[in-house]
Formats: structure tokens, C-alpha cells, sequence
């Protein structure tokens, strides 16, 4: 059932592009230590988010961090480095998601790491790549999503660029960095040769982007409209948004706007039987829709259109998500457990193998609390000793 | 050219539209041999689904965009003929993967125990809509509809704003990366134990994952997220963490130390302001900055804010973003022919031992490589 079972995952990264990555290798089985500074640890332990925290942590912490080992290490002092450079030669993977260079600084970039532990797979996520006039900017999630365009893409089109509420340039990339690990470890089984895998976060919210922006790249450069109502996405025909109705919201997928105008009764809709306008004149469609559906509730209207099988959803928000059987049935909650006797209720691993879903009961590490047992495990020493690759 | 890592990986494609032939296109560039295998005539659905009427040759250039880099194998699926010859490309394959209701497999006889009968070491790897029970399984599994029945679409956008959908397609692109993950770790343990797998996932159970900060902080406090009333960034995060309007554009600001700010960019009014009131008084705080950051260039602010180390950048379009040096540093796109004419589009993102990972193969017109396919696979040359 463990996919990754026996693999050693050693993390030096911080936040959540890197960590999101170590956790999902984490959830398939594979053992991850998070190598953290002394009395301060991983940056994401401070950082509080609503107001809320965990035995002084905070929430997120808890949510990424769940299911690993936590090493401290001061790299700068050099028994400490000897003992982590020790860990890494029976090491199968590294992470880290420092800035360009700081590797190089203390002694602990992929050439080093190669002559130590030549099968290794090193994996990096960097903000903007290791060249270029940004590499040195700090890869934060907003900011990515500024840069790359993507504000552009959501809401209404009198509205401000708006960032997505998610930190999805954190997550795209550590998707995509967990991606090329796995690839390497599959090769690696083949010839037992290490790999350097990096991925850079603008290049993954470039990649998110790659069906609007090929789209772009062959339409003459025309930038994307968002419509200036009920906005679902910007290169989508109307219906395609949410609706406010009597009662709550409902949402819209691609529809013939015909079969739609029939359905609803909606005498003004009738008129646009050419499917090209269903693009050209989305707003004027939006609007008349939206005159419409506001006059019945979202079940009435629901009703109507899921028997005729068109896309359509209720909107949702967590208090009526968490109550749905739909929601129930997936099993996605967890508790997990830290050391210390703390419970903490998080989402599992998307993902099911043989039909069962991963579930891990333990929690977040506290910082440094595996350091004895690895350092017994593995037989760490102070002095760096020859390093002997069987 | 490196040996790319999956090299000798065959994928059977029977997926249409974005989830799955996005994580079939990453299997691609990763390496694997990816057949798509199609209705006879009419294909992949996404074959016929334009946006902004773009069109390459008969498929749309969307079409093209998702399904660089595989072949194409028609089969009808309900005749007997062509159903046998798909079970002997199967136990050829490493990898099958499919995007259809669940049920639609079953029918044709190519659900996994059907499957795994034939080709023990195959991973068989699926995306449905909502899972396979309960009351959605027969849901349709679209994007916008995911986006709507997990709360995500309360996440973007202002508080004063009804709901927000993401103008991408985040459930199928995440499912797609995910299924990915679990197909490549399916076949490290087939590596050690010969065996093979059956890997699920759901567009439902990506967008709760893809949403486990927010939804982990409320199972905690039990509050719904609330987006600020105005500049909402994410609704976890306290001031100033959004964007804003400048004299001549816009502003991302990330998270910073509140007193630096109003000192970075001589702002008397968020003078009085604390760090431990960055969420409590955030809408406040933002009205200041949204009131504030108008009277400077955003080139202006950037100097003032990246100067002192402070998270700041400015918000572009696509067109300020390719002309800017660090776009191009990043050589980024993937020229294309297609049918005699260029097409430009993106690269896979990920880099192996320095290298970026290019593929000048185009998608495959429908049916373009069955005879190849019989020949090498199937007739056994």
C-alpha cells in the first residue's frame, strides 16, 4: 500500500511550495525529516493566519506539516553540517526552497551534495529561476501571482486585478517539484543514477496558465477581457459564471444558450440563436440572465436544469459544504496527533491507491523533537568521517 | 538530449477534455509514450472545443495546447474487434488512464479488475467528478461547478463581491498534476514489487486538498473564511496582503511588518498601527493604503518598498510581462508545427540536471498512429 516506502526524504525548505511537496511524498509512504533551525524552525510555525493558532503555532503550520520528522541544525556550525552532510549520503531525496545561492553559501549545493551521495535526487523551487534580472526577489505566492498575469483572469472586469484566495503558485509548484522527484526516483531505480529536479514558481503559474496563454501567443497578443458581469472566466461564452437568485447562488457551465432560455423561460435569451454571439455578447446574455434568475430561489431553478442535464451547481460556502452527504462520503477529514497529546482535525491525501484512502494519525513535529532518534538511527556523528558509498 | 526519466513508459489515454490529457501531457513530457485512444471520426471532445474560435487544422487550438507530444489510436470501444485489440495494446501498457462518469468503463468492459486480469503490473489511473458513491457520483465532474460546491469561490474576490470563481481551470489542472504523482509513485513500487495499482482521485477531494489551510484553520475555530472589504489577497491573511492601485497601475503587497510600511512609504495614518492588529484591522488598514498608494507610480512605491526588503511587486499583464528581461530568461515557450503552420505554446515547467525539457511533437491528428501502434505494440516488430 506505502508507493514510497523506504524512501528518505531530507527537507531543508520553508513555508509551502517546498513542504506541500514533502507532504504529499510523505503521504505515499515516504519518510521526511524537516531540517530546521534551532529555537526558531520553519518560518511557517510563526506565521498566523486569522487570528488563530495551535499551541502557539499556527493552523497552517499544522496542515503542511503533519506526517514528518523535525531535525534541527545550525548549518553554519560545522559539526552541525558534518552530521546533516552524514544524513544526506543515505538520503534517496533533498529539498530545499532557498534563494539562489544560499545552498552555495553554506556548503550544501547539488555538486557538494552529488560527491557525497552521487544517487541522490536534489529538488529545488526557486521564485524566478536561477538566472534573469528577478532571481533574487523573494518567491512569495501574491507576488508571483502579480507578475505572471494572472490577476487578470478572475472576477469582473471593472474590478481590480484580483489575486486568487488560494496560494496556488505556492501549490502549482510544489506539484510540479514533486512531479520531477517521483520521475527522477523512477529512473534512479532503473540505473541508480541522482538527478538535479528544479522548478521555479514562475514557471509553474506560467504552466497553469499554458491553455490562455497559448491562446494569447497565437491570437495577435490580444490581452484577456474579463465580461463585466457574472465573470467565470474570461475566455468562456456565456452562461458561464454564477448567478445570484432569490434565495442564494448558483453556477453555470458551458450551455446552449437556446436549450437554457427554453428551460428557464426566459423569452429574451430565445433571440440569440446564433452560437457565435453566445462569446461576442456574453454581457448582454449575463445580464438578461441575471435579471431572470433573481426572480426564483437556486433550488427552483436547480431542479429545472439538473433533470434536463445541464451543468449547473448551488454555490457553497464551508457551513453548507461540511453538512452535504457529497462531502461526507469522501472521508476527508482527519485527526492528527502531535507529541505533545494535541489533536488536530486537517484534510487527508487527495489521492487513493487499491481503492483505500492515506491517512496518517501524526501530527506536526515539535522543533527538533526526532533529533536523538535520528541521530541514533543513523549513527550521526560530530567529525565528518570518510563517506563511503556502498 | 538526456534520456528523459520515463523513456520505455507506455500510457494508454482514454481521457477527454482538460483532467486527464493534462497529467497524459506530463507523463509526455516527463518522457512516456502517451497513445491517446479515441472514438472513431469524432475523437477527443476537446478535439471540437474553441476558445476565442481558434482553430488549428480541424482541432481547436486548445486541442493542440493539452495533446502536444502524444499519438492517436481510434477504437470503437463497443465493437469487438477493435475492444481486442485495445486489450492487447493493455497488456502492452504500463499506465491507463481515464476522465469518463463512473460506470462508463465497466460497460465497455475495461474497469480495473477486467483490466488488471489481463495486465497484473498495470497502473489504472481515474479522475471522477465527486468519487464514486454518494449522492454527486453521477454529477457532472466540471471545473466551475467543483469550484462552486467546495467553497472555494468564497476565497477570491472582495467581501462586497459575491462569489468569485477562479478564472482558470484549477480543479481539472490540480487533478491532472496529482493523478501524475500517484501514477509515478504507483510505478516506483511496481519497480521494487512488481505489482500493480489502481490510483483515484477526484475532482472534489483536489479542491479540499488544494484548499487545506483554509479549510484546517476551520475546523479549528469553526468560523467561515472572510474576505477583507476591499484589496482581498487570501482571507486568512491580515493587512496589507493584497493589491492596489497606484497613479499608474497597480501594487501587490505581501506580507510585511506593519510600522515598516508606514514608514517605507510615509504613510502618517498606519503610523499608530501594531503587527498584532494587521488582521483584527484590516479592512481599516487597507482603506488607508487604498486611500495612500494612489498619489505614487507603482515604480515610485516598488523603489521605497523593495529597497527595504519589503514584499512588493508590480501587478502585469501579460504583454508588460514578456516584455520584461525575466520573462525571456526563462525561454519558457515551445514552438510548434502544425499542419504546416506555427504555433507557439508553453514548455513543461520542470528542469532536469539544468536542462529544460523541450518537445517539438505536435498533438496527433485522430487516428494518426494506428497503424504504427499495431505495428509496434501489437503486432510485436
Amino acid at each position: 500500500m506505502n508507493l514510497l516506502k523506504d524512501i528518505l526524504v531530507i527537507d531543508f525548505s520553508q513555508f509551502l511550495s517546498g513542504p506541500s511537496a514533502a507532504l504529499r511524498l510523505a503521504d505515499m509512504g515516504a519518510q521526511v525529516i524537516k531540517i530546521e533551525k534551532p529555537v526558531t524552525g520553519d518560518i511557517c510555525r510563526q506565521l498566523y493566519v486569522s487570528d488563530v493558532m495551535i499551541e502557539g503555532e499556527s493552523t497552517i503550520f499544522h496542515a503542511i506539516n503533519r506526517n514528518k520528522q523535525s531535525y534541527t541544525a545550525d548549518l553554519k556550525d560545522a559539526d552541525d553540517l558534518a552530521k546533516v552532510k552524514q544524513l544526506l549520503a543515505k538520503a534517496d531525496v533533498m529539498m530545499h526552497n532557498f534563494r539562489p545561492g544560499v545552498m552555495e553559501r553554506i556548503g550544501l549545493d547539488y555538486e557538494t551534495v552529488k560527491s557525497i551521495n552521487p544517487g541522490i535526487v536534489y529538488a529545488e523551487v526557486s521564485g524566478y529561476g536561477t538566472e534573469g534580472p528577478w532571481k533574487d526577489l523573494p518567491g512569495q505566492d501574491l507576488l508571483l501571482q502579480a507578475a505572471s498575469g494572472l490577476t487578470w483572469l478572475s472576477n469582473n472586469n471593472n474590478e481590480s486585478p484580483t489575486p486568487m484566495g488560494v496560494a496556488v503558485v505556492d501549490i502549482m509548484a510544489g506539484t510540479h517539484i514533486a512531479q520531477g522527484i517521483l520521475a527522477a526516483l523512477y529512473k534512479k531505480g532503473i540505473n541508480g543514477e541522482g538527478a538535479l529536479i528544479q522548478v521555479s514558481m514562475f514557471e509553474s503559474i506560467l504552466d497553469f496558465q499554458f491553455e490562455v496563454l497559448t491562446c494569447y501567443y497565437n491570437d495577435g497578443n490580444q490581452l484577456p477581457v474579463r465580461s463585466a458581469i457574472n465573470s467565470g472566466h474570461a475566455y468562456v461564452a456565456a452562461p458561464y459564471g454564477i448567478y445570484r437568485t432569490k434565495d442564494n447562488y448558483i453556477a453555470l457551465a458551458m450551455t446552449n444558450i437556446i436549450l437554457l432560455a427554453e428551460l428557464l423561460q426566459c423569452e429574451p435569451l430565445k433571440h440569440f440563436i446564433d452560437s457565435n454571439d453566445w462569446f461576442d455578447k456574453r454581457d448582454e446574455i449575463k445580464e438578461m440572465l441575471a435579471r431572470h434568475l433573481i426572480k426564483d430561489t437556486a433550488g427552483h431553478w436547480l431542479t429545472i436544469l439538473e433533470k434536463a442535464d445541464i451543468w449547473c451547481a448551488p454555490v457553497l460556502d464551508y457551513d453548507e459544504l461540511v453538512k452535504e452527504e457529497g462531502y461526507r462520503i469522501l472521508n476527508m477529514e482527519i485527526t492528527v496527533k502531535t507529541s505533545n497529546g494535541l489533536s488536530v482535525k486537517t484534510t487527508r491525501c487527495p489521492i487513493r491507491v487499491d481503492g483505500r484512502i492515506l491517512t496518517s494519525a501524526k501530527g506536526a513535529p515539535v522543533l527538533g523533537e526526532d533529533n536523538e532518534a535520528i541521530e541514533k538511527r543513523f549513527g550521526l556523528a560530530k567529525e565528518l568521517q570518510p563517506v563511503i558509498k556502498s | 538530449m538526456m534520456e528523459l526519466p520515463l523513456q520505455g513508459i507506455v500510457v494508454l489515454e482514454f481521457s477527454q477534455y482538460l483532467s486527464g490529457p493534462s497529467a497524459g501531457l506530463r507523463l509526455a513530457d516527463l518522457g512516456a509514450r502517451v497513445i491517446k485512444i479515441e472514438r472513431p471520426k469524432v475523437g477527443d471532445a476537446g478535439r471540437k472545443l474553441a476558445i476565442k474560435n481558434l482553430w488549428v487544422d480541424d482541432s481547436s487550438l486548445l486541442f493542440n495546447t493539452i495533446n502536444r507530444n502524444k499519438e492517436s489510436f481510434t477504437a470503437n470501444l463497443k465493437d469487438d474487434h477493435d475492444r481486442e485489440l485495445v486489450k492487447k495494446l493493455i497488456t502492452k501498457a504500463d499506465v491507463l488512464i481515464h476522465n469518463f462518469r463512473p460506470g462508463v468503463m465497466q460497460k465497455t468492459g475495461l474497469d480495473y479488475d477486467s483490466v488488471k486480469a489481463i495486465n497484473p503490473r498495470l497502473i489504472y489511473a481515474e479522475i471522477s467528478g465527486y468519487g464514486k458513491e454518494g449522492p454527486w457520483k453521477s454529477k457532472p465532474g466540471q471545473d466551475l461547478l467543483l469550484q462552486s460546491m467546495t467553497g472555494l469561490a468564497y476565497t477570491t474576490g472582495n467581501g462586497s463581491n459575491g462569489p468569485v470563481p477562479f478564472g482558470i481551470a484549477i480543479a481539472d489542472i490540480l487533478s491532472g498534476a496529482q493523478l501524475v504523482q500517484g501514477i509515478i509513485a504507483a510505478l516506483i513500487r511496481r519497480q521494487k514489487k512488481g505489482v500493480g495499482a489502481l490510483i483515484e482521485i477526484s475532482l472534489m477531494e483536489s479542491l479540499m486538498d488544494f484548499q487545506f489551510e483554509l479549510l484546517t484553520t476551520y475546523y479549528t475555530n469553526d468560523q467561515q473564511p472572510e474576505r477583507s472589504n476591499s484589496n482581498n489577497g487570501h482571507p486568512l491573511l491580515g493587512a496589507p496582503y493584497g493589491v492596489y492601485q497606484t497613479s499608474d497601475g497597480y501594487i501587490a503587497l505581501a506580507m510585511m511588518d506593519i510600522p515598516a510600511l508606514a514608514n517605507a512609504i510615509s504613510c502618517k495614518k498606519l503610523e499608530g498601527f501594531s503587527n498584532e492588529q494587521a488582521f483584527a484591522r484590516r479592512d481599516e488598514i487597507k482603506a488607508i493604503l487604498a486611500e495612500h498608494l494612489p498619489s505614487q507610480t507603482t515604480g515610485y512605491w516598488l523603489d521605497h518598498l523593495q529597497g527595504g526588503g519589503l514584499w512588493a511587486m508590480e501587478v502585469f499583464d501579460w504583454e508588460q510581462m514578456m516584455n520584461h528581461d525575466a520573462y525571456k530568461a526563462l525561454q519558457m515557450e515551445q514552438p510548434l508545427t502544425v499542419a504546416g503552420k506555427e504555433i507557439i505554446t508553453t514548455r513543461c515547467p520542470i528542469r532536469i540536471n539544468g536542462e529544460r525539457l523541450y518537445s517539438e511533437k505536435p498533438a496527433p491528428k485522430l487516428g494518426e498512429h494506428n497503424e504504427k501502434v499495431v505495428r509496434e505494440l501489437v503486432s510485436g516488430e
